[in-house]
């Protein structure tokens, strides 16, 4: 493992990409991607369909390395070491940086066993318990389940099954949350809630969060990119980060004009 | 009714003149015609049951009830004839238990391998090749169990007899393994994506995400098949009448020839037990505790399957 000094620990920089190209086999999906994700802070990625944010978002805890043939080159450091060198160990990576999906995916399992899963398979030592009840109350999901912990997780409402979700991603304490649009399948009410939560969760970790809700990410977040799409010759879509900003700026005074047409709602 | 009640139309030009009641006529013949081609199932089932439940009935003015169910011996076409089912039960369950014994480890690890480890090129060739085994002749299986796997487990096995329950319940098990092992295999494949995308993301390998989230999301789909693959155990015929012998005894040894409710009922059925004769409706008596077998077999696969079914969403 290399250390760049430009991005070890206590720099505030927790990913560092340069010039990355994303691939499906010989499809190149997004091509020259720079960012700088700072530490407990939210960056929002932006976009239409197609853009590549989801797969940008994907290789950081490399959940790609799932689909066949995909593949990154150029430089993604996390925390200084190259997230892709073969020595950096997927499923000690992957519970160093959680995730929280689209649509709520608890396991078909108890609420309390939901929790438990991911700290029992990483070796966790302590009180389980006191873990579940800990994990439940940071996502503020505690008071509304603590009485029937026992009982499926698929039993609990969407909104409930996506804070269960996050409540299990945050229980083996991970230092970086990334989230794939977590709210496009919740109802405002609940999207408020899982948004007030994140407020919550930055004093403790990194969010990376991708959302097709452009008031979203101009209310939760602190750093915004935003990614385009061009037609390819082939007919498919390959996607390119535009822009990268304070939140403020990509909203309010962006420099390029297509973030300008984007964000006020001209296309997309 | 004809369609004259609505008001003409204003733009008829006469270029519109569809026959409703010709097409009335037409739909009411399709429902006639698929009707009682799905009647025919129906009919069938409730005539086969109908038959049991009256020879039955006339084996149980001859034969007592509580003898049926508590002689110890089976020997209907001896003078001195006894009529203790436990008899046939046992064979039958001694070799249904070993072909679960064989088939219920060999089929799960099969349907893990074909979904979650092999690579899908090998997973188009590997499961086609499995079914296949489903589609062999049972009566080749039970030739199989009698000429190549008794003489082998001759080698080892003390005491075992040329006509056995084990090398049967062998065989039995490898010719119901196609049902487990497919079955489960839909099971585990129909787990969604993002379950085990969920798993990996908290940091589990593989094998964690299999046994950990994945069978047990897949679990009533696997007890389904293995039920299923019992119901086809208990019902199977040619194989243990081969291989297991036509020595009706009250036994678990798995060791010696035995005879069980199928064979018995190839037995007579291809002897010359006259129509109507007691030999001849005792294969019906048998016939009907084998259908009850089944049927409460089913019925709990159903149910358990209903009962535990995980919606994933």
């Amino acid at each position: 493992m290399q250390t760049n000094p430009s991005t070890a620990v206590g720099t505030g920089i927790t990913f560092h990409v340069a010039q990355a190209n994303y691939y499906y086999g010989s499809f190149l999906a997004v091509s020259n991607v720079n960012l700088d994700i700072p530490e407990r802070k939210i960056t929002a990625f932006i976009g239409p369909s197609g853009c590549g944010k989801s797969t940008v978002l994907r290789c950081f805890n490399r959940l790609n390395d799932l689909i066949p043939g995909a593949h990154v080159e150029g430089t993604i450091q996390y925390r200084g070491v190259d997230l892709y060198d073969k020595s950096v160990d997927a499923t000690e990576l992957r519970r160093r940086i959680g995730m929280v999906f689209q649509k709520p995916n608890p396991f078909p399992k108890s609420i309390y066993e939901n929790i438990a899963f991911g700290a029992r398979i990483n070796g966790y030592k302590g009180d389980m318990d006191e873990l579940v009840e800990q994990s439940l109350r940071k996502a503020a999901l505690w008071e509304e389940v603590k009485d029937k912990l026992k009982e499926s997780g698929l039993s609990i409402s969407g909104g409930q099954q996506q804070r269960l979700c996050i409540a299990r991603a945050i229980a083996i304490e991970p230092e970086v949350l990334l989230m794939d649009e977590p709210c496009s399948a919740l109802d405002p009410i609940s999207t408020l809630r899982v948004e007030d939560l994140m407020h919550e969760l930055k004093e403790q970790f990194t969010i990376i969060i991708v959302t097709h809700n452009m008031q979203q990410a101009s209310r939760v977040s602190d750093m915004t990119a935003f990614y385009n799409a061009q037609a390819t010759e082939k007919g498919g879509k390959q996607g390119y980060l535009v822009e990268y900003a304070p939140t403020q700026t990509i909203f309010n005074n962006p420099t390029e004009q297509a973030t300008q047409d984007y964000v006020s709602g001209r296309f997309g | 009714m004809t369609t004259s009640q609505l008001p003409d139309s204003p733009q008829n030009s006469g270029l519109w003149q569809p026959n409703r009641q010709l097409s009335k006529s037409m739909e009411l013949l399709a429902k006639i015609v698929f009707g009682a081609f799905g009647l025919v199932s129906i009919a069938t089932t409730i005539g086969i049951v109908l038959t049991l439940i009256f020879e039955t009935f006339l084996f149980f003015q001859e034969v007592p009830i509580w003898n049926f169910l508590t002689d110890t011996q089976w020997t209907p076409l001896f003078t001195n004839s006894q009529y203790g089912i436990i008899v046939l039960i046992s064979a039958t369950f001694l070799t249904s238990f070993i072909a679960l014994i064989v088939a219920m480890p060999m089929g799960i690890l099969a349907a893990v391998c074909l979904s979650e480890y092999a690579p899908s090129g090998l997973r188009k060739w590997l499961k086609p090749a499995l079914e296949i085994l489903a589609g062999v002749p049972t009566v080749v299986f039970g030739y199989f169990a009698l000429f190549f796997v008794s003489p082998i487990l001759e080698t080892f096995v003390p005491g075992l007899r040329p006509f056995n329950g084990l090398s049967a319940g062998i065989v039995l098990g490898i010719a119901i393994l196609p049902t487990i092992a497919s079955l489960s295999e839909d099971a585990i494949y129909a787990v969604p994506q993002s379950l085990r995308q969920g798993s990996y993301a908290l940091g589990a390998t593989k094998r964690e995400t299999v046994t950990n989230v994945v069978l047990p999301a897949a679990l009533s789909g696997i007890v389904a098949s293995f039920i299923l693959g019992i119901a086809r155990a208990v019902g199977e015929t040619m194989i243990v009448t081969i291989a297991a012998g036509q020595n009706p005894r009250l036994t678990l040894d798995p060791r010696v020839p035995i005879q069980t409710m199928t064979s018995f009922i190839v037995q007579v059925a291809k002897g010359d037990a006259p129509t109507g004769s007691i030999e001849f409706i005792t294969i019906f008596a048998v016939g009907m505790t084998l259908f009850l077998i089944t049927l409460v077999l089913n019925a709990f696969s159903f149910w358990f399957v209903g009962r535990f079914r995980e919606k994933y969403e």
